[in-house]
């Protein structure tokens, strides 16, 4: 009889105070999760989260505390169906949910990115639209940047000295825009060499990176028709790895002691290193890199740097390719986008304080990305 | 004192000295460690790429599991070396587009989103901000930096009047980044010395425990 009463009383209590679940496909994901949700909450100590695959028997896979109303099920397989239930515990009583169905599935496209599409799409469209004027002949104007005036007058002193000048592009690959940056400067740089006579030492670290210096130095000594002056030994591959390349690069800078050296590309570790022997050999040093853990110590230890973007300038500005310059451009009226993007949303972020602007608070919303 | 007496203990604290000796200027000793490492860096990385790479994700799929789409990179990567053949040194382009082409579409979301869109939402004046006022001028100053450093950073304008005031701005802001950066990778350098001679001193002459 107290048995029976007791069973009563727990049924009730069931029925009153139920536990009860969701499941649903977790959005903007490879199909790799599911998420549980609890709608209807107990006064529990915690949550155990139950998980059944089709044929088997329901396994433990987590726990929630009592505050806790989300699990995300990610050791799931696309397209399977999967069934949850969550009992909660509260001292020696369990409390079982009701039990949920899932199927996790991919989604084509991530809606939490549109922002991001929205301002590729703006980006890309600046920079096209900036190539077409470019290439169409019109004058798309950039201000000089002060460390190119050092260029000529670096690649003049290693004349005057009869010492080399040294191009170390970096070690990045040919795909990066750095790598690109410095192999413009450096036909630049190479031209200004072949017209003083003056010789021109690029050791590379990568096999690609060292095939289009060899070309574009060859094309920059024939461009200003001394193709004879041009010695194929001096750009040179020397290795895969970062500090045997270094050593041997400063092994050069402390044998050949150039006058002048470049550092420009992609640049990590190695920056110091080069950077510092070649200080303590006295060559005039013109550095620049996109790398920004790296700028403080080029800044240091060279007498010119080209700080990140300068680095782009530079090389648009020298080579007046309209590929880069119509890039520059349009990098350039996006970061006006941004200032004014960033001034106007904190204004009006700041207005949202009170309540008749309280609708501004969305904005913030807009910045999400997962 | 407890030397060691493992010979490759001993080859590689010579060498460590040898590239060490550098700072004293160029010598001998010098010279034969930057040649050893030189070399040995190129043969490893032969072994590197045939055990890591070609072996295994090329080898095997195509000759013992006979996955013939792997023939399609193994093209792409053949078509690396048409630079030695002057006829046919345009084919490179082909795998380099492929590169830059597959790299550029995963970096660039990837970039936007953590360089650009993450960066506004974390440099923007926020309600929050003015419940503590401390943060709010931090918040404030942030934000003037990162106005000039942009204004530093425009090309299409020539930097005269308050443009010019705002870029000297910016590279105050940024010198004070610089100096943070450094300061911080120097410990890091430090560190990477301090392994080095806990090798000399511990591993090798047994000097420390």
């Amino acid at each position: 009889m107290r048995k029976k009463f007791l069973f009563f009383n727990l049924l009730i209590f069931s029925l009153i105070f139920s536990l009860e679940i969701k499941v649903l496909d977790t959005p903007n994901d490879a199909g790799n999760s599911l998420t549980i949700l609890i709608t209807k909450p107990m006064d529990v100590d915690y949550y155990q989260i139950y998980r059944k695959e089709e044929g088997k028997d329901f396994i433990l896979i987590g726990k929630l505390t009592r505050e806790e109303r989300c699990f995300i099920d990610d050791k799931v397989v696309r397209n399977k169906t999967y069934s949850y239930q969550v009992i909660g515990i509260k001292d020696t009583l369990k409390f079982s949910s009701n039990i949920g169905y899932g199927i996790p599935k991919a989604q084509f496209f991530n809606t939490a990115r549109i922002n991001v599409l929205v301002g590729i799409i703006v980006f890309s469209f600046l920079i096209l639209y900036f190539i077409k004027k470019a290439r169409k002949g019109e004058k798309l104007f950039i201000r000089r940047i002060s460390g190119l005036d050092a260029v000529e007058e670096a690649v003049g002193r290693a004349t005057e000295m009869g010492k080399p000048i040294l191009f170390v592009p970096g070690i990045g690959s040919v795909a990066d825009i750095a790598t690109i940056a410095a192999l413009n400067i450096l036909g630049e740089v190479a031209k200004k060499a072949a017209q003083y006579d003056t010789t021109l030492l690029v050791p590379n670290r990568d096999v690609l990176v060292y095939t289009v210096a060899y070309e574009v130095v060859k094309e920059a000594y024939s461009n200003v028709g001394r193709p004879d002056a041009f010695k194929e030994g001096n750009i040179f591959y020397i290795t895969d790895s970062q500090f045997a390349y270094t050593a041997a690069v400063d092994g050069i800078m402390v044998r050949e002691k150039p006058a002048t050296n470049f550092f420009l590309g992609t640049f990590y570790a190695e920056s110091l290193i080069l950077a510092e022997t070649g200080a303590a050999t006295g060559a005039i040093q013109i550095a620049g890199t996109d790398m920004v853990p790296q700028l403080p110590f080029f800044i240091v230890a060279c007498d010119y740097t080209l700080i990140g973007e300068e680095l782009y300038a530079a090389s648009a500005y020298l080579s007046r390719e309209p590929l880069l310059l119509g890039s520059l451009k349009g990098q350039d009226y996006g970061k006006l986008i941004i200032l004014f993007i960033l001034l106007i949303s904190s204004l009006l972020l700041l207005l949202s304080n009170f309540p008749t602007f309280s609708i501004f608070s969305k904005i913030i919303e807009f910045f999400n990305v997962s | 004192m407890n030397i060691s007496l493992d010979i490759w203990t001993w080859i590689s604290a010579l060498l460590t000295l040898f590239i060490f000796s550098f700072l004293y200027g160029d010598n001998p000793f010098y010279k034969f460690a930057e040649h050893i490492f030189v070399g040995v860096s190129v043969g490893y990385t032969i072994a590197i790429t045939w055990h890591n790479f070609l072996y295994p994700d090329l080898i095997i799929p195509l000759f013992k599991q006979g996955n013939l789409i792997n023939l399609i990179p193994a093209f792409l990567g053949i078509l690396y070396f048409s630079v030695f053949f002057k006829n046919l040194s345009w084919m490179i382009r082909i795998p380099i587009g492929f590169v830059l082409g597959y790299g550029s579409g995963v970096a660039i979301p990837a970039i936007f989103q953590a360089n650009i869109i993450r960066q506004i939402q974390g440099s923007l004046l926020t309600p929050k901000l003015l419940e503590r006022t401390d943060l709010l001028i931090a918040s404030i100053i942030s934000l003037f930096g990162i106005v000039c450093t942009i204004i530093y950073f425009f090309f299409s304008r020539e930097q005269k009047g308050v443009s010019k005031i705002m870029a000297k701005c910016g590279i105050i802001f940024l010198m004070i980044g610089f100096g943070a950066s450094f300061g911080f990778t120097v410990m890091a350098r430090v560190s990477l010395l301090l392994g080095r001679l806990q090798f000399l001193l511990r591993d090798w002459l047994g000097l420390i425990r």
